[in-house]
This record gives structure tokens, sequence and C-alpha cells, in this order.
């Protein structure tokens, strides 16, 4: 028999960035909260304290920030025909652990996805006809649009303190700035981050070939700054520690820096550790959640928290997971299209090249996570799709950031991975290169998702989610076209020597080397319940005192890194519940 | 600080960086130690290894990282401490990771880990299992061969020219990648003895403070390593 706790208001499953945002905007509103965090509690001190999280052997290769598989994973498979075996050993992707979740070891790439990528199945149809939509993908548009979001967007950006330089202000085009971003209503918060020199270097080369340079937008701060709740970062002094690590000095947007210290001064939120979700529990005709179960390590037992609102904001795979487990909906079946639960997984499609330069420095050490001048000639609101064979883009970026030796150390190609060639080599090439990555949109295909594995089980007994995942000739046939346009500016740099690393066709997803943690959908927005699991509000189809935050939501994953749709989407669910929901409980579609 | 010339706004750097007063303290604590010697890699006394383990790590890392030609080799940077500790701990049990079966070791390597052993298991099965291949292929165990004879032992491992069964035939992949990590990492974990590695390639280690450095472009930064415990090189 479960322990029950004193019921809330809302509880709140996830203490990352989403988890953060709808604790701050509903204590706001003067309700009874809990979150509940599966990890550990941890802060800017003593958590991510100088010098000891300079430590790359640590946090960089036995990933002590991340989510412990032991405790939590996934199996993955190929296609329907495989047995998914166990992610034993983080590599392809690494969920965070812990209060701040991912939001504390990321690298600060803030994005907004391109207007047209909201709508991206009209855009097609429109603009190149329904024939040329490869079959078995499953293109969508969201349900809500960027002209919706833009405050929302421009919301969280506030709040997390992003730096960089505004290309498009209400529709005029700056110099300097990104032409072929969505319409900012305001510039950032914050000037850009200095440029280093492989970033001049690129920024040079574009400008020679009629590209539009501009700096990256940023997730570290430039200068000091306040945000509106009233927390505060100092500029980054470019240590070069951002993805897997902590932020020592406040300078990396993080819900510790951001958020976590004005939330935790409201006297009706509380956040627990080492609380664990296991389900969302619901009303006996199913049309409501009565709160959630969840294991109490400390106690070693399991408790029921009874709450009126359900808030999911754990990591994307979590929230699906859970889910799937809870029964908030039906599991996708990829044969008939029905079902929508772990529907739409999708992932990242990167490339890039390395150039070699004996006789320049590049500091590689010098840098940060969101480092960087990019352009965006190559992005899905640019290429023509019909002429080149496939749906998708790309943004290039080229900034140093992680030059940290045991995991950053570019070779040229033909040396060998030992012995007296290998020790010249990295004598001659550490800090005698610079690279140029191509980071490209992944569509959802049917083949792509996620359901419960039906051997493998965690240590509370419940099935293991599953992974069904490869790459798809669209978007390698988009990866490939990078390296067809990136191969000829890197050659006009004139370096020593080249390596270029594209998947091509018949790559195939290899779990070990890591790739990004821009897992997406599972739990997708939709115009209608037979779609998705969720409505334009990220409220649960099912239940309606649920809501889904984070990239679960993402009808397709975009070009970006996914945290500014993240964040933008996290402000827009919370400002439906304060202004629509809370006076009247019910499916706000 | 008298390690600047030529670099006057260093001072201003520290004192306007966070990290400032740390690393000055640091610096200071460093040279009051006055670092006694470590002990001979042959004296060692070992975590996890046997002493016929050590024997193989000691010469597979010496040929991995030779000490010849430019920069350290795996036997000044004392790599083998470096595994020896490793394997003793957290990573060669492998604590974090999902190890619950049914295993399938046979499953392609882009399955990613699918043996039933850790890390620490699997030099403990691998190693004798080469050594024998060694003997019945070149006439000794590893550790007695030539230079030349065990490079071309390791270039066989590495190619899948030894037959070792589905469950450790990840043996040289990690050797490799603990051997790489132990010249890299911090010192406190045992190897990398001194900021060698980091001495020869250039990387400031823990300084991790560079505000004035972003737009000094294709200028080689000019200070030395310390490491997380204060020493500097």
């Amino acid at each position: 028999m479960a322990r029950q706790e004193k019921k809330k208001d809302v509880v709140i499953v996830g203490l990352g960035w989403t988890g953060s945002i709808a604790g701050i905007e509903l204590a706001q509103e003067g309700l009874d909260i809990v979150a509940l965090e599966r990890g550990h509690d941890q802060n800017t001190v003593p958590n991510f304290e100088y010098p000891q999280q300079i430590d790359e052997l640590k946090y960089g290769v036995r990933l002590k920030m991340m989510q412990k598989p032991s405790q939590q994973t996934v199996t993955v498979r190929r296609n329907g025909d495989e047995t998914a075996l166990p992610y034993r050993q983080l590599g392809s992707f690494l969920p965070g652990n812990g209060v701040g979740g991912a939001g504390t070891h990321w690298n600060g790439l803030n994005w907004r996805p391109q207007e047209v990528e909201m709508r991206l199945r009209s855009y097609v149809e429109e603009t190149f006809g329904a024939d040329i939509i490869p079959e078995g993908i499953n293109l969508g548009d969201y349900p809500v649009s960027y002209d919706e979001l833009e405050p929302f967007f421009t919301q969280f950006e506030k709040v997390a303190g992003i730096s960089g330089y505004a290309g498009n202000l209400n529709g005029e085009i700056r110099e300097g700035g990104n032409p072929f971003e969505g319409w900012r209503s305001e510039d950032f918060p914050m000037p850009p981050m200095p440029t280093t020199y492989d970033s001049s270097k690129f920024r040079d080369a574009a400008t020679a070939m009629g590209y539009h340079p501009f700096p990256a937008s940023a997730g570290i701060a430039s200068t000091s700054y306040v945000n509106p709740y009233g927390m505060q970062m100092g500029p980054c002094n470019f240590c070069g520690f951002c993805e897997r690590y902590g932020c020592y000095q406040y300078s990396k947007s993080s819900p510790q820096t951001s958020i976590l210290g004005a939330l935790k001064r409201y006297p009706n939120f509380e956040y627990r550790t080492e609380s664990e979700v296991l389900r969302v529990e619901l009303a006996e005709d199913g049309q409501t959640a009565t709160g959630v179960t969840y294991w109490d390590e400390a106690a070693q037992e399991e408790v029921f928290q009874p709450a009126d609102i359900v808030i999911l904001s754990s990591y994307q795979l979590n929230n699906v997971h859970l889910m799937l487990l809870s029964g908030l909906g039906e599991a996708y079946d990829p044969l008939t299209g029905e079902g929508t639960l772990g529907k739409n997984y999708a992932y990242q499609m990167n490339g890039g090249i390395s150039m070699f330069f004996r006789d320049e420095e590049f500091n590689p050490f010098v840098g940060h996570g969101a480092n960087g001048i990019c352009i965006d000639d190559f992005s899905i609101s640019q290429n023509d799709f019909g002429a080149e064979g496939f749906i998708g883009g790309s943004y290039w970026r080229s900034g140093t950031f992680n030059g940290q030796p045991i995991r950053n150390m570019p070779l040229p190609a033909g040396t060998p991975s030992w012995g007296a060639g290998w020790k010249q080599a990295i004598g001659e090439n550490y800090g005698h290169a610079m690279s140029i990555g191509s980071h490209g949109s992944h569509m959802a295909y049917a083949n792509n998702h996620l359901d419960l594995d039906p051997t493998y089980t965690d240590r509370h007994g419940r099935p293991l989610m599953r992974m069904t995942f490869n790459w798809q000739d669209n978007d390698l046939k988009m990866n490939q076209f990078m390296k067809s346009k990136m191969e000829p500016l890197a050659a006009s740099m004139n370096p020593d020597s080249m390596r270029s690393g594209f998947k091509g066709e018949g790559a195939e997803y290899d779990v070990r080397p890591y790739q990004t943690t821009h897992n997406t959908g599972g739990h997708i927005m939709s115009e209608n319940a037979r779609e998705g699991a969720v409505n334009r509000y990220c409220q649960s189809w099912k239940a309606h005192n649920v809501f889904a935050m984070g990239a679960g939501n993402f009808v397709q994953n975009t070009q970006y890194n996914p945290t500014g749709l993240v964040g933008g989407l996290a402000y827009h669910t919370v400002n439906a519940i304060r202004t629509q929901y809370l006076s009247n409980p019910r499916p706000l579609v | 600080m008298t390690d600047l010339p030529g670099y006057p706004s260093r001072r201003n750097f520290l004192k306007a960086s966070a990290a400032g007063v740390a690393l000055s303290g640091l610096a200071a604590q460093a040279k009051a130690q006055e670092t006694t010697p470590p002990v001979p890699l042959e004296d060692y006394d070992r975590a996890y290894l046997t002493a016929a383990e050590w024997a193989f790590v000691m010469a597979a890392t010496a040929r991995l990282i030779p000490s010849d030609g430019d920069g350290p080799g795996a036997i000044e940077t004392r790599v083998p401490v470096f595994i020896d500790l490793q394997l003793a701990g957290d990573y060669g049990t492998a604590d974090d990771w999902y190890m619950e079966g049914p295993h399938d070791p046979d499953a392609e390597p882009a399955r990613g880990w699918q043996t039933p052993l850790t890390p620490a298991e699997i030099y403990r099965q691998a190693i004798p299992v080469f050594d024998a291949w060694c003997e019945e292929t070149h006439g000794a165990t590893f550790a007695e061969l030539d230079a030349e004879r065990k490079d071309a032992a390791l270039t066989s491992l590495q190619n899948g020219d030894v037959a070792l069964d589905s469950e450790i035939r990840d043996f040289f992949t990690i050797l490799l990648a603990n051997t790489k990590e132990g010249y890299f990492a911090d010192p406190q974990y045992g190897g990398n003895h001194e900021m060698q590695s980091w001495v020869y390639i250039g990387f400031p280690g823990a300084r991790a403070a560079y505000r004035a450095w972003p737009e000094r472009h294709n200028e080689k930064y000019p200070l030395g390593p310390v490491s997380i415990s204060g020493e500097r090189a």
C-alpha cells in the first residue's frame, strides 16, 4: 500500500527547464505546487564550483552529470525485424539527471524554428506539390503557428538570457543578423558574444561566397544581466566547459541560473529530489488524472501524490515512457497508423568538416558551447526541395567549443590511431585545427517510433521503452547535399588538409558515438485526438488535467537545437493554463 | 606572477575573472608543496590488476603511446596507474550501466555494449587469451616480445585477427580508449603525471578563464597548465 501525501494543486514531474518554468509561472497564481525530481539536488554552489567542475574525465567521459542507464534507459532496434537491445552505456544521446536536467549540461545553443518549419507540410504542398513527399514520411504541420508563439519565444529568451543580434526585427532585415530567421518583436536581451579566430575565418570565407554569416544565438551571457525573475548572470569567460558540465560562473543559461533561485522563494512551491515518478494515475472514468505515484528513494517506498493538475516535464524519452505506462493514449502502430503515443520519434542529421592549418593558432580550449558564426543559407526555407530531392535543411556553424583533449582531438585523414605516428600527430595538430558543423533537420517517419519493450525491465519492474530508429534516405540526401556545398567553402580557406564526416546512403544508426541529445516526438501536438497525443496547448487529449512539456511535442524535428522551441512551447502552455484552464478546467480544444 | 613576459594584460585578466583568486591561491599552494616523487611503477601497489596483467598493461601502453620521439609516453605519464585505478573503481565495475540480461554479445558493434562482462572483467579474461595468442604466433607472451613484434601483435588485435570470444572482442577498443584517457585526464586520476601531455600539446588544463582571449586571433596562448589540485607545469 503506497504512502499518500497531502493533495497539491499541481504536481510537476521533472525539474529541468520546463518544470521550472511551469513551477514559477503557476506559483505566481498562488497554487500549491510540488515538483518531483528523479535525481539529486544540484546548484552552482557547491555542485558546479571551480576547479572541481573542470574535469573532463569525470563529466566529459564518465558522464557523471547524466542519467545512469542502470537507473533508466531504453532499448534500441533499427527496424521492426531486429530484436531491440538495451542502450547499456551512454553514447549517442545523453539525457540529464538531477535538478536542472539537460538544461544544466547543454551547450546553450538557443534557436527559434523558422516560420515554415511550424507549417512544413503545408509549405511543401504549396511550394513544391504534394507529390514530392516521400513514402513513409509523417510530414506534418504544428497546430500552433510561429506568430502565435513569437511572444513566448521572446519571453523564454529574456528569462534564459540569450546573447545575439536580431536579423529580422519586426520584419526589418538587419545587416549582420540572420536574414532568414523568423521575425522578432524585440532584439536579443544581450549583444552577441565575441568572435574567435576560427569563426572569423569562416565568416570571411562565407561572405566571399555570397552567404550571410551571423553570430550564433547563445544561452551564454555576453554582459552582466538581470532577467525578469531578478536572476543575475555574469559575463562568460570562455572557460570552454559547457557541454556536459554545469557552469561555474553563472554565465550559461540554465534552470539554476535563470529560474530556480527565484522559484525556491515561493512558499507555495516545494520540490522533492530522489523521487522518481513511476506512473500517472487516472480516475476511474479515464478522463482525468488523480495524481502520480513515485518511488521515494530515501524511504524506499512508493508514494501517491494526489494533484489537480499534472505537468509532465521530464526528458522527452521519459515523458513518452510515463505516458505509455499510464495509458495516456494508445501506443502508435506503424503498420496501421493507429495510436499516437510513441509516434514521430525524430532526431537530428548532422555532419561536418575538420580543417588543419599547421601554422595557425586556434586555442581550441578558449570557447563556449554556443560559440561561433553561423549561416542559414542552406536552411529549410532556402532549399529547393523539388530540385534537390529531399525535404530538410541545416544551419552551419564554426566556433571553438569543448577543446578538451580526450574527446576533441581532430587529426588528419590517414593518421594512425596509436603509436609513434599518433603521438607525433597530436603534437602537430592540437590547436591547429578548426571545424564547420552542419546541424540538420530530421523528419518523422512511420518506421521511427517508441513503444514498450517486451523483454527488458527497469529496477522497478517496469518495461523499458523501446526505440525503433534508423536513418532514412530523405535526411541522408540532405546531409550529402550539405557536404557538396560545404566542401568548396572549406577548400576556399586553403587548409593544409581537410576531413569530411557526413553520413551517406545506407548509413545505419550506431548507438556508440555521441551524436546529439535532441530526441524529439513521441507525444506530438496535433489538431485532433486521432493524430497526436496532445493538443495545441500540450494538453493531453486523453486526460485534460495532464500537460506534457518538452521536445516530445515536436511534430517532426526542426533543423535547430530544440531548446528555444521547447521554451516557447512551455510558456505558451503555462499561459493557457493561467488564462484559460484554471478558471474552468476542461479540454481547451 | 613571473611567467607572463609580453602579456601585460594578464594581471587585469586574472583580476577581472571569477577564477582569478582561485588560481593565484592554487599556485601559491603548489609552490609550497614541492612534490615528492611518486612510487616507481615497478613498486606500485596495484588496486585491481594482477602481476601478470600489470606486466601486460605496462608493455601494451608503452607501445600505444611510446616514449621515443616528441612528447611523453604512457610510461612517463603513468598511464598504467590510471588504468589500474579506473578498473578498481566504478568504471571497472560498470556501476552506471544497464547490465541486466539477456545479453547478445554477438550483436553487431553498432548496437553498443552488449557483453555481460564489465570493463574490469574484460581485461581479466582477454589478457591471458591475447598472451596465449602471442606465444603461439610470436613465441613469447606480449610483454616479452621486442617492440616490432609487440606492434605487430597489437595491430592484429586491433584488426580482429586474434580470435576472441564475442564477450571480450572489444578489448583493444577499451584498452586504447583507457590509455588515451589516462594520458590526457587530470593528474588526480593517476596518469598524466606532471601534466606532461598537456604541456606537450599546449592544453592549459583547469585554467578555465580566458576572458581576454577570444579576440586575440591566431596568437598562441602562452601559459602552461594547472591541474585541479593546483599543480603548475
